[in-house]
């Protein structure tokens, strides 16, 4: 399938960051007609373009949107989460730094729709140069009369702010994102109650992914029909995919809902460095369960996928060939987890500590066969006892890893090497 | 009132409750470390997941309100198996301490594990290193290396002492529990972390390394610390006399719940304030023979302390004996002391307040300025001189003999009026400066070594049970009352079941666990 330029479609222009240029570019011509319609409306038109929430967990925009009390005198809040931080994702990032506005308009329309006067950008602090882009467009914004007391020139107030994070991985987990958007630790809330109900300062708030909110002002202009009809049942529209690894042109990738692996990987990726093989393809992110290269005709839906037993997640790719040990991959990954977790629950906190340590002793030669038991045991205690999903995130990689390639495992704890190393001489990760 | 069923049983429950609540209510006790009655819920040791009908994965039961039909299951192999999930994660880093830790036989882990856990550990790693043994304030001692993070310690300073001391810092398995930079944990109410942690990352300095806990036995007993009377246990080492501890028999206090008076809680005055039971004791009635004290005989002790107040009453009118009671005393002892001294004696010249006695700080939450558990009671019988007279009419010889109970008077200017009075005869449970200046001095017994009821500042009477026998030679103040009522010929109640049944309308053994208010004392 070929590339789509739909919220892609200025990516690479430097003018799109002036509000003046993308005015003339059709800028905020979707919130200018969402303005004029009724919020029950915007609401219905999302509901039917079957967008889903593009940050990981996929679920449909429009429905949340309708978990918000409609008789509440508690102010209501969004938070765009742009913490963008599972590993391999880096698609919000092309958004804030090429075209800011589309995602504040995006803005405009969703706290149209629910009735917020507040919003707030909370930004994963690494990101120094999308938060200089994306801070800048909004003081344009407001400079134009965009945002503020009578949004492009309606009864309409909104304020929008952005709030920057300070470097942890659990402030993208939306209540972690509550937390620290109030100043405490980020530390995830218990749910029930879920944030539509009560969220920041205890009021009602949605929160969504920037790329979400991205696609809001042409599924307004163009209609839920269009986007519906661009993807596939129950999944509409197009999506950014961020493919890395193995591959000759990684990148940002937009196409249409229903695109295949080996569409991404070999029609616009380039295929695998080298002209090697394909071995293995993470499909969503390093919390998504591991795919092997048979899968590869897999569509990138969240339907397909999760009955792939993985999930499309954030639509990060990541491509793993024949030169890569599973073993240091997943070792790298666990590490990752281990660092991250918050610490507050107990199968968290001391769960991927210790996968990580496991993992490190195999690698370094010290591993066992009943380690590689003792880690299926501890994934399998660590999925479902948690408070948040960081936890099923580093499990479902430990499973997978171990279940799709055994072999690679066995032969290091028997021989005490990589055994791509062994047999290729060289290692990639 | 939703009707649910929980393994089995079918309970109408409140609503609002939660599973772990509804639960205890069935008798099903679901182990647990973060939850506690009296804190928020934190949900976060995933202790207590069970099993809902309905929902795909495991619920925690400290979170989850009961909703009308649901179905819970707590001993499933599902459950099992989770729970041993969780306590092998909270083992894998955990010291093995258990050969020098406090905790030892009251410990959370120690107990879930016999009856949750029992596998077989597949913990290969070194664990990891952290603070161990620092104190954080005056009383307590933090052991990061043990720390479960329940984060009820933390939850306590920020709910319920308000004093914001502790905190999580770091991420991950590195996270620990500390200090927040420049403070400690000395605020009133410290000690109350080392009864609600579940493990031995808190504990105690005072008791530290006394005594094995499987060798404390506990009686319920009343604070005497103020007149908020929390509701204690007194922990004593009953079978033996240590060689370490100072041959000490009590070796800590620990609060009992009580929703009415004390909640969970007791401060840190009332907590630590036990040596007394045991140290500087006056363990024998003492007589004073030419110049010094001497230990004497109770005959010997009664038969002198009678003989003055009655010789002082036969040649200078009951004018010339002057009491002063204590608001220490129990009820009962109070209301002994009233028949014998005022309505037997005759005696006008009775007091029980320290004028000089400092007032404690009082607070919102249990501490009350009236440093005393009965005034209360000292009130309503109706002893009214003034203690500053008595004394000035001791020194100037107008009052020939004073019987004081319990008090120091160590403020000099008292201490100097004390010690120009003709005859002093103290009855107390420690030796002080005003006991050094008596004729005779009567060993009395602490509230651990006897029965008797406080009544405290709203008018909750309440019960303290005995937990030992009094300490070498000493007595119950009852009986020391009984033995000078003999020799003065005065007869007092029958047993002091009847008079406080009598005086305050209630019997004893129907106070009940919370204690009962008594609306006003009938008579004297």
């Amino acid at each position: 399938m070929p590339i789509v330029k739909n919220i892609s479609e200025f990516f690479g222009v430097e003018e799109a960051r002036n509000v003046k240029w993308r005015l003339q570019h059709g800028g905020y011509s979707g919130a200018r007609k969402a303005l004029a319609m009724e919020p029950a409306q915007v609401i219905d038109e999302v509901l039917r373009s079957n967008l889903r929430g593009l940050g990981g967990a996929g679920f449909p925009t429009g429905r949340k949107w309708t978990f918000v009390p409609k008789d509440t005198d508690k102010p209501k809040y969004l938070a765009v989460n742009a913490d963008e931080a599972e590993p391999g994702t880096f698609k919000d990032r092309y958004i804030l730094e090429w075209d800011p506005h589309r995602l504040i308009e995006g803005v405009i329309i969703c706290s149209w729709a629910v009735g917020i006067h507040t919003a707030y950008i909370y930004i994963r602090g690494e990101y120094v140069r999308p938060y200089e882009r994306i801070q800048a467009a909004v003081d344009e914004a407001y400079a134009e009369g965009i945002l503020g007391p009578k949004v492009l020139g309606s009864d309409f107030k909104l304020d929008l702010y952005v709030h920057r994070g300070a470097g942890a991985y659990i402030c993208g987990e939306e209540t972690g994102l509550l937390e620290s958007l109030e100043g405490k630790k980020g530390w995830p809330r218990l749910k029930p109650p879920f944030p539509a109900v009560v969220g920041l300062f205890g009021c009602p708030t949605v929160i969504n992914n920037v790329e979400t909110l991205s696609h809001l002002p042409n599924i307004i202009l163009k209609g839920a029909q269009w986007f519906a009809d661009l993807g596939v049942e129950r999944n509409g529209g197009t999506r950014l995919y961020a493919l890395s690894g193995c591959v000759n042109r990684p990148g940002v990738y937009e196409l249409p809902m229903g695109a295949t692996l080996r569409e991404l990987i070999y029609e616009h990726g380039g295929g695998i460095l080298g002209g090697r093989r394909l071995k293995a393809i993470i499909p969503g992110g390093t919390s998504a369960a591991v795919l092997s290269a048979d899968q590869v005709d897999l569509p990138m839906t969240f339907d397909a996928m999760a009955k792939a037993r993985t999930m499309a997640g954030s639509g990060a790719v990541i491509v793993m060939d024949e030169s890569v040990c599973m073993v240091k991959a997943l070792h790298n990954i666990e590490h990752f987890f281990a660092h991250e977790s918050c610490g507050q629950c107990t199968p968290c906190r001391e769960g991927t500590g210790w996968v990580y340590r496991i993992l490190s002793r195999i690698v370094e030669g010290g591993g066992t066969l009943s380690d590689l038991a003792t880690l299926k045991h501890l994934a399998s205690n660590m999925g479902g006892t948690s408070i948040c999903a960081l936890c099923e995130g580093a499990a479902a990689p430990v499973r997978s890893f171990l279940e799709k390639f055994p072999e690679e495992f066995e032969y290091y704890v028997t021989h005490k090497r990589s055994m791509v190393e062994d047999q290729r001489g060289a290692v990639r990760v | 009132m939703p009707k649910i069923t929980i393994d089995g049983q079918e309970l109408t429950v409140t609503a609002g409750l939660t599973v772990i609540q509804a639960a205890e209510m069935a008798g099903i006790y679901i182990p647990r470390y973060c939850y506690h009655p009296g804190l928020s819920i934190a949900g976060s040791c995933r202790m207590c997941l069970v099993e809902v009908e309905g929902m795909p994965v495991l619920q925690i039961a400290c979170n989850t309100r009961v909703q009308e039909g649901m179905k819970v299951t707590t001993g499933s192999d599902r459950v099992k198996i989770a729970r041993q999930g969780m306590l092998e994660f909270l083992l894998s880093n955990h010291p093995l301490d258990c050969p020098v830790c406090d905790q030892s036989g009251e410990c959370d882990l120690q107990n879930f594990y016999m009856e949750h856990g029992r596998y077989q550990s597949k913990f290969l790693e070194n664990k990891i290193k952290k603070k161990k043994a620092f104190p954080i304030g005056p009383h307590v001692l933090l052991d990061q290396e043990r720390c479960i993070l329940c984060t009820r310690c933390s939850r306590f300073t920020e709910e319920v002492s308000k004093s914001n001391e502790l905190g999580v810092f770091n991420r991950g398995n590195r996270s620990v529990i500390d200090l927040y930079p420049g403070k400690q944990l000395d605020n009133p109410y410290s000690g109350n972390v080392i009864d609600i942690c579940p493990v031995g990352a808190l504990t105690e300095k005072e008791f530290r390394f006394q005594c094995r806990v499987w060798y404390l036995a506990t009686q319920d007993s009343i604070c005497h610390g103020c007149a908020r009377g929390c509701n204690i246990s007194l922990h004593y080492n009953g079978t033996r006399r240590a060689y370490k501890a100072q041959g000490r028999r009590v070796m800590r206090i620990k609060p009992r719940y009580n929703p009415a008076v004390n909640q969970w809680w007791i401060c840190d005055q009332g907590r630590f304030d036990f040596k007394f039971h045991d140290l500087d004791r006056i363990e024998a009635p003492a007589v004073r023979k030419g110049a010094d004290l001497e230990a004497g005989s109770w005959n010997e002790a009664l038969d002198r302390a009678a003989g003055l107040m009655e010789s002082a009453i036969a040649a200078h009118g009951p004018a010339s004996v002057g009491v002063i009671l204590s608001p220490r005393m129990s009820t009962e002892e109070l209301i002994y002391a009233h028949a014998l001294f005022v309505k037997g004696l005759g005696l006008q010249q009775v007091a029980f307040r320290n004028p000089w006695e400092a007032p404690g700080p009082e607070d919102d939450l249990l501490m009350k300025a009236d440093r005393n558990p009965n005034s209360w009671t000292a009130e309503r019988l109706g002893f009214a001189a003034d203690v500053g007279n008595l004394l000035k009419q001791a020194a100037s010889g107008a009052i020939k003999v004073l019987f004081l109970v319990r008090h120091d008077l160590a403020e000099p200017e008292a201490l100097e009026q004390l010690s120009q009075a003709a005859a002093v005869i103290y009855l107390g449970t420690n030796w002080n400066d005003a006991a050094r200046l008596a004729q005779v001095v009567l060993a009395g017994a602490t509230h651990a070594e006897k029965c008797g009821t406080f009544v405290n500042f709203e008018g909750r009477a309440q019960r303290f049970q005995q937990a030992l026998l009094p300490l070498e030679e000493s007595r119950d103040d009852l009986e020391i009352l009984v033995g000078l009522a003999e020799r003065l010929k005065v007869s007092l109640p029958d047993s002091p079941e009847f008079a406080l049944s009598t005086w305050l309308g209630v019997n004893p053994e129907d106070l009940g666990s919370e204690g009962t208010i008594v609306a006003e004392a009938l008579q004297a």
